[in-house]
């Protein structure tokens, strides 16, 4: 799907469901006074009329929060965060931000023109105020979501697919919700899934069945039904067993939001013979050229491969965001079970970005890929951060492991670090690594064959990160090629 | 038209570890519509470096002289606006470019090419027509479409994919730098053929090249020897053979 029917679907629909967050409408109620307590955490239950297990379950992890302290570890420099400093409860009608496109970064308006986003939807993703009101006119005269939205709903009802925002999920399948949320990866995991767990209020819950392949990629139905844009999302995917499922989160669009601090936490379960595959295209507003006002993305997505011969396979593309914290990751629990890890990382101007992969292997004939392509230009700082873990019971299991970096420029930087634990004798663990810089000769090669600069990094970049961009859904791919490209220009010369 | 490509004075210096190097040091040349010239001479006389200053590559500094072509001042183009006027260089040492499909990068640049010249561009199936033909033309196998570009090629598939390249871009004038190094007999005459059916009154072409061999097959309207940076001698395709057989030494003496 290209970028422009995608916004214009996403728009579309965040024009008319401003309310379908399971908030109550209260004009006078609809932002929270900043700071974070207790209060804040009933508050937020309350609205959203949560069952009492669900606030004990928040006010245990905001508990553990207290406790915890910020973790130092990550390659990663950025000013002290006041968590008292924002707001943790807010409608997303009624948001602060600019009076119109003439006070956006113009650096982000161009993008948008680049891929071909009428103004009216740039105004939108820019987060101009009034946005929302003007567009519903203009974009329904083009295209029904409605009636598609319903079809979708129609197809996966019939499948038996339950897919709905998790606060729906809370009040309608509790005791679903009940039973998974938080074992993979639980309230006190670490101090930004803490927060999470604490004070979410967006996200997705995803139900496959047994033995159910679900009839569709839940990034159609997903984009057009869901703003998957909250501060703090949580997502639950269970597939049964031999249940199958594609998932695709993100919107190549870049899109700003007012609140620099992000932390999503994903769960996936995967059960005997299921397949859970989870793709994301990250574009978060990355900042001015000096990285100020960019997004700061820590998140914690985790997986298990509960049943034997069940798979977990992330992709990733993250162009976005000042600062990228995520280690999409496996706990291989199954025998014979499989993870895997693709993931591709640009970084441009001063955009850090540490993130990586960890698979733990528990089960014998376990089998897991890492795949990880970074690249860095501008003064920008990428690292690959990868654990493998091979528990004593993980017999013959196996994993490989491949680490790319490309560098544009020389002022830029990329480390890879990979930890390797291996208990297990019979388990093999490979290890490859390469760092390598655009050449000029490459460059000049493909000039002299009539591409511009800036097409010529496309080819190149594109051409290293093949290997995971194969991952994404077809339609995917090709507006990740574009993103890439987009992400880098000016970075040579 | 006689000024097609009009090289005056031409002066280029490289920089070698800090130290300024000149390597071309006033050259002349021209090269009419509808011929083609051969530059022979010995290593280090400058024949690639002037390959490379006329494709546009910036890590040489142009430090006197001209160079025109098609009336233009070919010196101030960017290399893809080179590309787009018509000129095309074979690299004597084809660049690889990991992960990327080589009919992908085909395709990209045969398009970029036909937008800049106000041409339309050609779909997938169109392309891959044209691909199909000429790649049978050079007796190429599909697989190499598939392949990453210059990846694992060999020395003679690496020459043949230049000459694809060539074909596909249409170029007015080309220039061929050492494309007959590292090529055996078969696919010299391939490659050449190549070249050859490409002559029309509108193509003209610069064949650098060492040996007098692929002279055989692509024969010159003019030779010209080339010795420390400048053009010493021209002359008919007789002149290929006299070297052949003597060497440099009579001209680099008649040059002194």
């Amino acid at each position: 799907m290209p970028a422009v029917t995608e916004t214009r679907e996403t728009v579309e629909k965040l024009a008319k469901s401003s309310y379908e967050w399971g908030f109550e409408t209260d004009i006078e109620m609809d932002i929270a006074p900043k700071g974070l307590n207790e209060e804040t955490v009933r508050l937020i239950s309350e609205r959203k009329g949560e069952p009492q297990w669900m606030l004990d379950w928040r006010l245990k992890a905001f508990r553990a929060w207290l406790e915890m302290e910020e973790p130092t570890w990550a390659h990663l420099h950025h000013p002290p965060i006041d968590y008292q400093d924002a707001h943790y409860f807010a409608q997303p009608k009624k948001k602060p931000g600019p009076k119109s496109l003439d006070e956006v970064d113009p650096e982000l308006l161009k993008t948008y023109a680049k891929l071909g986003i009428p103004l009216h939807e740039q105004a939108l993703l820019a987060g101009v105020e009034g946005a929302e009101e003007r567009l519903p006119v203009a974009v329904d005269a083009v295209f029904d979501s409605v009636s598609v939205a319903t079809t979708f709903r129609k197809t996966l009802a019939e499948a038996g697919v339950i897919f709905c925002p998790i606060s729906d999920a809370i009040r309608e399948y509790p005791e679903l919700v009940r039973k998974y949320l938080g074992t993979v990866v639980p309230a006190g995991d670490n101090f930004f899934a803490a927060l999470n767990s604490a004070v979410f209020t967006d996200g997705s819950f995803v139900y496959i069945p047994e033995g159910v392949r679900c009839p569709m990629e839940l990034s159609t139905y997903f984009r057009i039904n869901a703003r998957n844009t909250g501060q703090f999302e949580r997502t639950l995917i269970i597939a049964e067993d031999r249940a199958t499922v594609s998932y695709l989160e993100g919107c190549t669009a870049p899109q700003r939001d007012e609140n620099q601090l992000h932390a999503a936490v994903v769960e996936l379960i995967a059960m005997e013979d299921a397949s859970i595959k989870y793709s994301t295209v990250q574009n978060w507003y990355p900042g001015d050229d000096e990285g100020r006002g960019g997004i700061y993305n820590f998140v914690t997505k985790r997986g298990i491969c509960r049943g034997a011969r069940s798979k977990i396979s992330w992709t990733q593309v993250e162009t976005g965001s000042a600062i990228t914290w995520k280690y999409p990751s496996c706990v291989l629990a199954g025998e014979g079970s499989v993870g895997e890890f693709y993931s591709v990382a640009v970084t441009n101007n001063h955009q850090q970005a540490d993130t990586g992969t960890k698979m733990i292997h528990l089960a014998p004939n376990t089998r897991s890929t890492i795949i990880a392509k970074t690249i860095s230009a501008g003064h920008s700082d990428s690292t690959y951060r990868g654990l493998v873990r091979m528990q004593p019971k993980a017999r013959n299991a196996r994993n490989f492991t491949q680490c790319d970096s490309l560098l544009i420029g020389d002022q830029c930087g990329a480390h890879t670090v990979p930890y390797i634990e291996s208990r297990n004798m019979t388990a093999r663990v490979e290890h490859e690594a390469t760092t390598s810089k655009i050449s000029e000769d490459q460059l000049f090669y493909c000039r002299s064959r009539g591409l511009s600069e800036e097409d010529a990094v496309g080819l190149i970049v594109n051409g290293f990160c093949r290997e995971v961009l194969k991952e994404l859904p077809m339609e995917f791919a090709v507006e990740a090629q574009k993103l890439l490209q987009i992400s880098l220009e000016g970075s040579v010369g | 038209m006689s000024d097609f490509l009009k090289i005056q004075g031409l002066q280029a210096r490289i920089d070698a570890d800090g130290t300024p190097k000149d390597i071309l040091k006033g050259l002349d040349l021209e090269v009419p519509k509808g011929e083609i010239h051969a530059i022979m001479g010995p290593n280090g006389s400058g024949k690639s470096t002037l390959s490379y200053v006329l494709a546009g590559r910036d890590d040489y500094e142009v430090t006197g002289g001209s160079a025109t072509f098609k009336g233009q001042d070919l010196l101030a183009l960017e290399p893809e606006e080179r590309a787009a006027l018509g000129l095309f260089l074979a690299f004597q040492s084809p660049v690889e470019l990991p992960g990327v499909n080589n009919a992908n990068f085909l395709r990209t640049a045969v398009n970029a090419v036909r937008r800049a010249r106000g041409e339309a561009e050609l779909d997938a199936v169109a392309f891959l027509k044209a691909v199909r033909a000429e790649t049978k033309h050079l007796s190429m196998s599909d697989d190499m479409l598939k392949r990453a570009v210059n990846v694992g090629f060999s020395g003679g598939e690496k020459k043949r994919n230049e000459v694809l390249q060539m074909r596909l871009l249409q170029p007015s004038f080309a220039i061929l730098d050492e494309t007959d190094s590292g090529l055996d007999i078969d696919a010299l005459r391939i490659v050449a053929e190549g070249v050859n059916s490409l002559r029309s009154p509108d193509f003209s072409a610069l064949v650098i090249t060492h040996h007098q061999r692929l002279l055989d097959y692509i024969v010159p309207d003019r030779v010209h020897v080339m010795a420390h940076g400048r053009i010493i001698h021209s002359g008919g395709p007789d002149i290929a053979k006299t070297l052949e057989k003597q060497g440099y030494t009579q001209f680099l003496e008649a040059a002194a």
